[in-house]
């Protein structure tokens, strides 16, 4: 009796061993599988044609005018959260900023009738929009800040935009790979749709939460597109271009981070 | 069966074994969808969550003092994962806070490990990309579900518990604790602890990951001004999206061990062909002469 519940104990523990290690290679296959997919280049289109639905989706339930949420001061956080570059090496920013961005000139240019060159004293004389606004990264945090600056719009209309301008391309100062020695660019860029451009709250913030916009979040001058995601606010703004594509700009995806595998639409 | 057989059947065996058709075709459909979209989600969702792994109530991150946060840090004895929940922390080495990728591989600082995330090493991006893929196939077989169980009246007449089955709810929990199934003709309908944990899920949690996910949407905030308040804020949103998705893991892994429970090979047909065999009923029944 004992020998037989012994046995028959032996050959559960055989079945639940053997079944635990199917289990556990099924399993493994499974996640090795993804994996696979994941380096698979049709595959991975596939799964970001999403973005194109969630675009379109997103324009139809919050149209273009729809505005972000603005906060009141008292939940304005004591310090916002710097994330990516939080000092750019590169030689002509330091220049700058050593020089406290006096010699500053924003570039804008492209596909327009008047190119332009602003400083920071014509930027912070033009008609500024101030908001309580909150920033929320794609890895997940929120930050609310106080934001003072130009409304993008307000530029266009002075620069006034060809009727072939699509988008609006922001270069950067930095570098994200460090200043090239090889002459490779790696410095940060970013593009935004007309839609998104003459939004009211997309402005070039030049302040934070009452004071000159600190290094650390983009100084002297970033862009705030309230609507989407942190990677999508150009901070450390060297020019402004209007373009009909960003398919030969750099990877072809119209932004630094686009390049590495984001999505270009960054309001999910 | 041949009708004249079953009429002169001994007295003493009321039913023999017989199968009935339990899952409907569609439901049966919609349920792989449904395995496969949840998995996906919460693994590649549990790869989003490691670019940021701690979690916050209210509007923003007050990024010292999360609820709940993993990690790792070096001591004298080697490095150590951990789990902090509040104030208190538990060493969660090797599964939370600090894993390996297999055997013979180094220890890395990630909130969970490769085995729980699509994909298996640290790529948000990529993990956003099936993330936001499969949200949009589950919220459509999920929509569909929905429809068909109310105009197949799905719904009403097998979710929905009647009066006489929520009065004895108290001896569905005793029979669940004894694990003890019902049989014969009970054991084609869901019973009364199974049909409210299916509704439960089905219009609470379900729904509520989805509202969660949504929230978390820069522009989807801005359809209603302040819409996400109703939530706590986007960081509340975070944790109940969080919170949703362990329940509904929690969901599976007891409705998985109820399948085995109550026989696997019989359940997974059922799912598969809709045919669920009920096994013959050996209680003797007096049948009137």
């Amino acid at each position: 009796m004992t020998r037989t519940f012994t046995l028959m104990r032996a050959r559960d523990r055989d079945r639940r061993r053997l079944l635990r290690g199917a289990a556990a290679a099924a399993g493994s296959a499974l996640l090795a599988g993804c994996d696979r997919l994941s380096h698979n280049d049709s595959f991975a289109r596939t799964l970001q044609s999403a973005e194109h639905l969630n675009r379109a989706i997103a324009k139809v339930v919050a149209p273009r005018p729809a505005m972000a949420q603005e906060f009141g001061p008292e939940q304005v956080a004591q310090t916002f959260r710097g994330n990516g570059t939080l000092s750019p090496r590169d030689a002509d920013y330091v220049a700058l900023r050593d020089a406290g961005f006096a010699d500053y000139r924003l570039q804008v240019g492209g596909l327009v009738a008047k190119p332009l060159e602003l400083t920071l004293a014509e930027l912070r004389a033009l008609p500024s929009r101030t908001q309580i606004t909150r920033h929320d990264c794609v890895e997940g945090w929120s930050c609310i800040g106080k934001w003072k600056g130009v409304q993008l719009a307000r530029i266009l209309e002075m620069v006034e935009p060809k009727p072939e301008a699509k988008f609006v391309l922001f270069r950067c100062f930095d570098s994200m790979d460090g200043p090239s020695l090889d002459g490779r660019d790696s410095r940060y860029y970013e593009s935004i749709d007309l839609d998104d451009a003459h939004h009211a709250q997309t402005i070039l913030a030049y302040e934070l939460n009452d004071k000159a916009l600190p290094v650390t979040n983009g100084a002297p001058l970033r862009c705030r597109v309230e609507r989407q995601l942190g990677y999508k606010q150009a901070k450390y703004i060297r020019s402004i271009e209007l373009i009909d594509s960003f398919a030969a700009i750099r990877g072809g995806k119209g932004g630094y981070w686009e390049d590495e595998g984001y999505e270009w639409y960054g309001g999910i | 069966m041949d009708i004249e057989a079953t009429a002169t059947a001994p007295a003493i065996v009321a039913r023999p074994a017989r199968r009935v058709y339990r899952h409907r075709l569609p439901v049966r459909v919609m349920h792989w969808i449904n395995v496969v979209c949840l998995t996906v989600l919460l693994m590649s969702g549990l790869n989003i969550f490691n670019a940021h792994p701690a979690l916050y109530w209210g509007r923003e991150s007050t990024f010292a003092t999360p609820w709940i946060s993993f990690g790792a840090r070096n001591t004298p004895n080697g490095p150590v994962g951990y789990t902090r929940i509040g104030n208190t922390e538990f060493d969660t080495t090797g599964v939370l806070g600090l894993s390996t990728s297999g055997e013979g591989s180094r220890p890395m600082a990630r909130a969970f490990p490769t085995w729980a995330t699509i994909p298996g090493p640290q790529w948000l991006a990529m993990a956003r990309h099936w993330h936001l893929f499969f949200a949009w196939l589950f919220v459509i077989n999920g929509v569909a579900y929905v429809l068909f169980t109310i105009f197949s009246r799905h719904l009403t007449r097998d979710l929905v518990p009647t009066r006489d089955e929520l009065r004895n709810i108290g001896r569905s929990i005793v029979d669940h604790l004894k694990l003890k199934h019902p049989t014969g003709d009970a054991a084609t309908r869901y019973n009364v602890l199974q049909s409210l944990t299916y509704l439960i899920v089905i219009f609470g949690l379900l729904p509520l990951v989805v509202v969660c996910g949504l929230a978390m949407s820069p522009r989807l905030d801005t359809v209603f001004t302040g819409w996400v308040e109703l939530l706590g804020g986007r960081q509340s949103a975070r944790t109940l999206h969080f919170l949703a998705a362990f329940g509904l893991l929690l969901f599976v892994v007891v409705h998985v061990a109820e399948v085995f429970i109550a026989g696997v090979w019989n359940e997974m047909r059922s799912m598969v062909t809709g045919w669920y065999t009920i096994p013959e009923e050996r209680a003797r029944q007096e049948v009137q002469p």
